[in-house]
């Protein structure tokens, strides 16, 4: 007998997950049995038929292949339209997915903040409580693209090998271990080889 | 709710440290009782992982809230997971009266 595995699913990535639990139709007297929306199906309406996405961005945005983004799009739209029909309840849960969780920037004490109680609203800055504030797309720290380690004392630079940790190199001259360029602290890890 | 500030130094005139696992000294704030605890911190001179060192030092305390100039890679994906905001501040003159202030001011509204 011929035994096929499917392949595991690739973990979808939320970045707006819903701040309520689901819909229910008005005017039914008996509960029928809900309707469950996947995160990710919830996440997929959102992309495409809110925010407007292409399929290809919006795959790109949930971390998936194209093909896959189009299963969970139909999928989704199969059940609300059930739901509709039927007048059952959505209740969002489940999926396999991660959260992301975003920066945002307020304007009134310039600072960033990030929010991980991802199922509230945020509505005032974690510091000074102002209203004034926007997600900002991009993390505060700048993303460090550059491969190559570098020394702390003499800044002797050598290209990064991946898999072996910069700390693990050892400059040649002055015998410090090396760091990442660019890494948020390099200017000012110290350590004990150095001459 | 506590909140941790990072700190250059032991008193509330010190200000920001700009790092967040090398940081000298943790204050913790308690916005409820507006007590201030001042920490050593003991990963200063840690070569590798005073990130998640400190991470585990101020979740021992029930933090919500950390306030730091920057925060390495290793770390947010740990504050996230437990659910510890994190609120960067681009300004290392800011001390730690200062941001007490805005965190009063925030409590307020």
């Amino acid at each position: 007998m011929l035994i096929t595995m499917p392949r595991p699913k690739r973990i979808r990535k939320m970045t707006n997950p819903p701040h309520f639990r689901g819909y229910k139709p008005i005017g039914l007297s008996e509960e029928s049995t809900p309707v469950i929306l996947n995160y990710e199906e919830y996440e997929a309406i959102r992309l495409s038929d809110f925010e407007l996405y292409g399929q290809v961005e919006a795959a790109q945005i949930m971390d998936v292949s194209r093909p896959t983004y189009a299963r969970i799009y139909e999928s989704a739209r199969r059940k609300v339209a059930q739901a509709f029909v039927l007048g059952k309840v959505i209740v969002f849960e489940g999926g396999k997915v991660y959260f992301d969780s975003e920066w945002y920037y307020c304007h009134f004490c310039g600072c960033y903040f990030n929010h991980p109680a991802k199922d509230t609203e945020v509505n005032a800055c974690a510091l000074c409580g102002s209203k004034n504030i926007e997600q900002n797309s991009d993390s505060p720290e700048q993303a460090n693209t550059e491969d190559i380690c570098t020394c702390p004392k003499c800044g002797k630079e050598k290209e990064h090998t991946s898999g072996i940790p910069c700390q693990k190199e050892i400059c040649p001259e002055c015998k410090c271990q090396m760091v990442r360029k660019g890494a948020p602290h390099h200017h000012r890890m110290r350590n004990n080889n150095c001459q | 709710m506590k909140v941790a500030i990072t700190s250059t130094g032991n008193s509330l005139e010190s200000t920001l440290d700009s790092r967040f696992g090398r940081c000298s000294y943790f204050v913790i704030y308690d916005t409820k009782t507006q007590a201030t605890e001042f920490i050593p911190n003991p990963n200063l001179e840690s070569v590798e992982g005073a990130g998640p060192a400190s991470v585990n030092l101020i979740a021992s305390r029930g933090v919500k809230k950390v306030v730091s100039g920057e925060f390495g890679t290793k770390v947010k994906s740990i504050f996230d997971s437990l659910q510890i905001q994190l609120v960067v501040v681009n300004d290392p003159k800011k001390t730690i009266a200062e941001i007490i202030e805005l965190l009063e001011k925030g409590k307020e509204e």
